[in-house]
């Protein structure tokens, strides 16, 4: 699908993102989002709105969250210039450097964020769900960091491709609880935590990792993602003297694309999601959500899911555990129907040479997931030459190492393009 | 009679009699898709209101029970589509009025209107649908009110008063209270302190209140009906069809 509206209806909700007037009252991006959850769960919802609305912007709980992320997440992150793969690619190529954020990705922007929202909100214990890990390991350290019990809940499927990262969240001092229903990867571990969630709705405090779920959280997990943009911008403007013409990020639930775009949405600047396109355009083949996805509820949020006929969500295959989910953030359903962003895909095998050739030629391992925006931005600077392009380097690829120690290792043989 | 009229009226036939409504749930099409029609024919012969779950990928509010009956049923082949072609052929011999339960996303793939025409021809009064919250129920109230047919609230212990009132004016056919802080199927047993909570709801409803989640047995059934006119027995029932069992027998000894 690409638009869904007139060019007129379409500017009016892009001007209406760009004030910040999204989401709405309702927690609605356009037509997308809102709150579908079970009953047991709505006065916790709106407990959580409440605390959202009264800390989140006031100046004391900025003050905290910002020296947090400068001496203990180590913001601002890099903006690194990519010589070798500028000339590789005919472009001039910058990459945000959010694998050196600590933990080694974004996701601790937001695990911070909300763990001293947690801990203003009074509650007693924090659950989480990691598809990668990176969330599981970033809310485990968030929580340590301020002094709350963490459980983080983890398909089967996803501990074992990713099991440095399990070890890596049971270090820092959080139980690590495996999912085996479901499609045991990160749609399961959501339902899971939710579930529990249910249980205790006083005393629990869900620690979501990305921009999807019901309202408040796409809202939530944005504001706190919105330093990314910020912070590139602004690199741009002094190191690259300029803004770039086009920016790539990798798209699961949306986190660090909703984080990188949201600033830059009103500036000239081209914005393209990658999402996962696995190893083929089969449903269930991929995790190509808003490629090839129609709108649905997965999870709490009116969205782009990928869905049979019958309404019943698709399990999905992909190489990255992060980017391996049937839904997508309820912003990003906008910003394609209006077509601010565009939305495409990059297979396992793309992805792979991409991370390869990012290793032989700048010296970053990647994570699998970054790696899907380095194969379109890669394919993009062929089609258009000499553009100035910025890359969201979500995180870093040590995660990732039992999957890639199982591949030939190429990169020592890499090339150049 | 309005199709959500004919809920109540079952639930009050009941209490008017001196018994606690037996509101049984199985999951179409488990464990086998063919007995579907059979098994819900024995259910109904002994409940006085017979709630059919449609299976979901995702369902967020169920525990290992009914999640479990729901992926096989959906392995199965069961759809919606399939069930409602299932009760069109044995319509006119199901003897109690019938409630669906449903994740909202099943309903919306199959569209509102047609769902809410096809739910009347078929027999089916009502919906439950544990991940539509009143405030984003507006559209799938509106295409089932213009048939008669009922969307019935969950209400929840954690329910604020004010809340708990605009449910229950809200709701149709009957108030579902649920019993527990959790997940359908939970073992842990009633709360001890549901006395003053289905007294609260009970008072601040018009129509009949069943309480459900974590009711298994013939006292769970004594306890609540103390206060409430029905009791749901969900996950305890999908266990005796699981082993294979007549619900029947299990479902009479639910009645004293």
């Amino acid at each position: 699908m690409s638009t869904l509206f007139a060019a007129d209806e379409a500017k009016r909700l892009l001007d209406a993102a760009i004030r910040g007037e999204m989401p709405d009252e309702r927690g609605r991006f356009g037509p997308f989002g809102g709150r579908y959850v079970p009953e047991t769960l709505v006065p916790a919802f709106d407990r959580l709105e409440a605390g959202v609305k009264e800390h989140l912007h006031a100046s004391d709980f900025q003050a905290e969250f910002q020296k947090e992320l400068r001496e203990w997440v180590g913001l601002p992150t890099a903006l690194t210039f990519a010589p070798q793969l500028s000339k590789a690619w005919g472009a001039e190529v910058w990459i945000k450097r959010e694998d050196l954020a600590h933990t080694g990705a974004h996701k601790i922007n937001n695990a911070i964020g909300q763990a001293l929202l947690a801990k203003r909100l009074g509650v007693k214990r924090v659950i989480a769900e990691t598809g990668a890990g990176q969330h599981g390991v970033a809310a485990a350290a968030a929580c340590a960091r301020v002094g709350l019990s963490c459980s983080v809940y983890m398909g089967a499927v996803d501990m074992e491709r990713q099991a440095p990262n399990v070890d890596r969240i049971r270090r820092l001092g959080a139980e690590v609880i495996a999912v085996e229903s479901g499609d045991k990867t990160l749609r399961a571990a959501i339902d899971e935590a939710m579930r529990e969630w249910v249980t205790d709705p006083d005393g629990i405090y869900y620690l979501l990792g990305s921009a999807v779920g019901a309202h408040p959280y796409p809202y939530l997990v944005r504001e706190l993602q919105s330093v990314i943009g910020r912070e590139a911008r602004q690199q741009m403007l002094d190191q690259a003297g300029g803004l770039p013409d086009v920016a790539f990020a990798c798209v699961g639930g949306g986190s660090n694309a909703i984080g990188l775009f949201y600033p830059l949405l009103a500036d000239d600047i081209e914005l393209i999601g990658v999402e996962a396109g696995g190893i083929g355009d089969g449903l269930g083949e991929n995790a190509a959500t808003l490629a090839t996805g129609t709108p649905g509820v997965l999870q709490g949020s009116y969205t782009i899911i990928l869905q049979d006929d019958d309404g019943q969500v698709q399990e999905t295959q992909s190489i990255s555990a992060g980017l391996d989910y049937s839904g997508v953030g309820p912003e990003h359903a906008l910003l394609q129907a209006i077509g601010r962003v565009k939305y495409i895909s990059a297979r396992d095998n793309e992805a792979l040479e991409a991370l390869e050739e990012l290793c032989a030629t700048e010296g970053i391992l990647t994570a699998l997931e970054t790696a899907h925006a380095y194969a379109a931005a890669r394919e993009y600077a062929k089609q258009n030459p000499g553009k100035r392009i910025l890359i969201g380097n979500s995180g870093r690829g040590d995660k990732d190492m039992p999957t890639l120690s199982q591949l030939p290792a190429r990169t020592r043989r890499y090339e150049g393009a | 009679m309005k199709a959500h009229e004919r809920l109540s009226a079952a639930i009050t036939a009941a209490t008017d009699l001196g018994r606690t409504a037996l509101v049984p749930f199985i999951t179409a099409g488990y464990p086998e898709p063919k007995d579907f029609i059979a098994t819900l024919q024995d259910v109904a012969s002994v409940g006085d209101v017979v709630e059919i779950g449609i299976p979901f990928s995702d369902p967020m509010a169920d525990g290992m029970t009914i999640q479990r009956s729901s992926f096989i049923a959906l392995q199965k082949g069961v759809s919606l589509k399939w069930i409602f072609d299932q009760l069109d052929s044995a319509s006119g011999e199901i003897d109690a009025p019938l409630v669906i339960m449903s994740y909202l996303n099943p309903l919306l793939a199959f569209g509102f209107d047609a769902l809410a025409e096809r739910s009347l021809a078929a027999g089916v009064c009502g919906f439950i649908v544990p991940d539509l919250p009143f405030e984003e129920s507006d559209d799938l109230r509106a295409a089932l009110e213009a048939r008669g047919l009922g969307l019935i609230q969950l209400v929840t212990p954690a329910t604020p008063d004010a809340r708990l009132k605009k449910l229950c004016d809200a709701s149709r056919g009957f108030v579902y209270a649920v019993t527990i802080t959790g997940i359908t199927g939970g073992g842990a047993g009633l709360p001890t302190d549901l006395a003053d909570y289905l007294a609260k709801v009970v008072s601040f409803s018009t129509i009949p209140v069943c309480a459900g989640f974590g009711i298994r047995a013939a006292e769970d059934i004594a306890a609540v009906g103390l206060y409430v006119s029905g009791a749901i027995v969900g996950s305890a029932l999908v266990e005796v069809l699981e082993r294979g069992e007549d619900p029947k027998p299990f479902l009479k000894s639910l009645i004293r």
